[in-house]
């Protein structure tokens, strides 16, 4: 994140002569935590203005350089860190010897990407999955679009347990989560809600569409052959509750939530094993529809005043017709 | 989460069925209130009662209706005792000023607003028993589109939407049709456009209705919505009157425009609705 504005920073600066205020706030934001606490100068040509010159001069290259001299790992306190990112296996750190700069940025990439994973599956974790929620709903607000949010929930997963043990539940857990992340789009958001929870938002997700995808998730999963011992391979189903977010309205992430979940509870006091979705907000009339609905009242044709009498109307246009004349 | 074993009752019954309509039975929805549903309804019923049917009116907005209030009757039975036991059906059905029978749900239903399957269950049972004994049966339903007015159109073979020409009533009527065309797959919705300024404004109206829908409102080929426009109530201060002394306009005041306006649509949906399905 440091890095990007840093990158945005000299953009400006290339480019457009930008703001200069902004870019310079940015770099030294950078250098300051970079170097935990020391604002480091760069070397300027002119004294008259120090500050335009550092920047405009001083390629990236160059300023990520003179960062890296000016790092020494040693000084900071990154052994949590470390020890987090070693045990991940999906982060790789470069060497700290050669690039200070690479190595904190690869840290604090590893860092983020950590935080908004599932550790278990993969998957989002319930904190990105309310950021992703509450983005949807400025843009569903803004837009209109139709977008879909799924709650999706292993039947009966407590028998796996007791049955098969806590293991073989996360296996389950885990292959239901492929399962699920290999059904939809790479646009749209799965994430494990929590327990045998999972939750997916799919943007623009056109209301004929919604039920057509949720039941290919819940065939996918049934199809599913997940084996939890050498010997033992179980099946499971998934009820799945979903709601449409109000389109042009800005809801919340708990109302939505709400009437999703809603929608689960139908699912699975219906039997289980199948999906059952709000039904989209069609009462809504968008201003388009309502503008052709009574456009002609608003804009005063003659036939349409209605609480004049014929006599009266027939006054007031001819009085009109001679102004115009 | 895992083991949903009591879910609320309110959100089993969240769901439009899709039942098989019944014969002769005709909702009067609107979307919006105030547009003088239950004025027409009870004045409809009166004028087809005239014409020698045998007609029930139904509050279908399970005691929120005014039909009472319209009617002037305060019957001691109601479809509330008759959900109660504490009563049967046919001490419910009370005999209206107009010569037509009235099935008022009572104050004590609002309990009932909330559509259970029992509920659901209930209702069809009583509206299938009482078909048989009469030639048509209008369904006065609430405004909005809540579960129960769905509920209550979803049983009706015909539906009547009642507007007028103002732009929320119209909009509250558009927004009705497009979930009834939505959830219910209909095709054909009568329209009756109350307190017109003019002859064929109403048509207008209807016509710019269906121009909309026909825009916005995708439906399977071959299955397009079609709007019958049913005829204008013009305003009339007549009507006013009637409403403010609690009589039936049809009674009150027949030669007035407004009556007039009323029998000739009982004589289009005696043409239409009840020789049809008889």
């Amino acid at each position: 994140m440091l890095r990007k504005s840093l990158e945005e920073a000299y953009r400006c600066q290339r480019t457009t002569g930008g703001n200069d205020a902004q870019a310079v706030c940015a770099v030294e934001s950078y250098v300051t935590l970079m170097t935990t606490g020391k604002t480091m100068d760069f070397p300027s040509q002119t004294k008259n203005d120090p500050v335009r010159l550092k920047l405009s001069n001083i390629p990236y290259s160059v300023t990520s350089e003179t960062v890296s001299s000016m790092i020494n790992l040693s000084d900071l306190r990154l052994d949590d860190a470390r020890a987090l990112l070693e045990h991940d296996p999906a982060s790789s750190l470069p060497d700290p010897e050669e690039s200070p700069v690479a190595y904190l940025q690869s840290v604090i990439d590893n860092l983020c990407e950590l935080s908004l994973k599932d550790p278990l599956t993969g998957l989002a974790n319930r904190r990105h999955f309310r950021n992703v929620l509450s983005r949807e709903i400025d843009v569903v607000a803004r837009s209109g679009e139709s977008a879909l949010l799924l709650m999706l929930d292993i039947d009966h997963f407590k028998k796996v347990n007791d049955t098969h043990g806590h293991l073989a539940g996360d296996h389950v857990l885990q292959a239901v989560a492929r399962c699920l992340a290999s059904c939809v789009r790479p646009m749209d958001t799965v994430a494990r809600y929590g327990g045998e929870e999972f939750a997916a938002i799919l943007p623009n997700c056109p209301a004929s569409y919604g039920k057509i995808v949720a039941e290919r998730i819940r065939e996918a999963v049934g199809n599913l052959s997940i084996s939890v011992t050498p010997l033992v391979s179980i099946q499971v189903t998934v009820s799945i509750g979903g709601a449409y977010a109000p389109e042009w309205i800005r809801s919340t992430t708990a109302l939505w939530t709400d009437r999703a979940d809603i929608e689960l509870y139908r699912a699975k006091a219906e039997g289980r094993n199948r999906v059952c979705i709000d039904r989209p907000p069609v009462l809504s009339v968008s201003a388009e529809e309502k503008s052709l609905l009574f456009g002609h009242l608003s804009m005063g044709d003659p036939a349409w005043i209605t609480s004049v009498p014929n006599d009266a109307s027939g006054v007031t246009a001819g009085g009109a017709m001679n102004r115009v004349n | 989460m895992s083991d949903v074993l009591n879910p609320p009752q309110d959100n089993v019954a969240t769901t439009a069925v899709p039942l098989k309509p019944l014969g002769k039975v005709l909702a009067v929805t609107s979307g919006k209130g105030g547009v003088g549903k239950t004025f027409v309804s009870a004045n409809l019923a009166a004028a087809l009662a005239k014409r020698g049917h045998r007609v029930l009116v139904l509050d279908a907005d399970l005691g929120l209706a005014n039909l009472d209030v319209v009617l002037n009757l305060y019957p001691k039975i109601t479809l509330h005792d008759v959900f109660t036991g504490k009563a049967k059906l046919e001490e419910a059905i009370v005999r209206a000023p107009g010569g037509f029978s009235v099935l008022l749900a009572g104050s004590g239903m609002v309990e009932y607003s909330r559509l259970t399957p029992e509920v659901r269950d209930d209702f069809l049972r009583i509206i299938s028993g009482l078909m048989p004994h009469y030639d048509i049966v209008l369904l006065d339903t609430g405004a909005g589109i809540s579960d129960v007015v769905l509920f209550a159109v979803s049983l009706a073979s015909e539906v009547l939407v009642v507007a007028t020409p103002e732009p929320t009533s119209l909009t509250d009527a558009y927004a009705t049709i497009k979930v009834l065309v939505g959830q219910q797959k209909r095709q054909n919705i009568r329209m009756v456009i109350n307190q017109t300024a003019r002859l064929g404004d109403g048509r207008a109206i209807t016509t710019q209705l269906q121009q909309v829908l026909d825009r916005f409102v995708t439906t399977e080929p071959g299955r397009p919505i079609r709007l019958i426009h049913m005829g204008d109530i013009p305003s009339d201060p007549s009507v006013r009157q009637a409403i403010m002394r609690r009589q039936l306009l049809i009674q009150s005041t027949p030669g007035c425009p407004a009556a007039l306006a009323i029998s000739q649509l009982a004589v289009k949906l005696e043409d239409t609705v009840i020789k049809q399905t008889a």
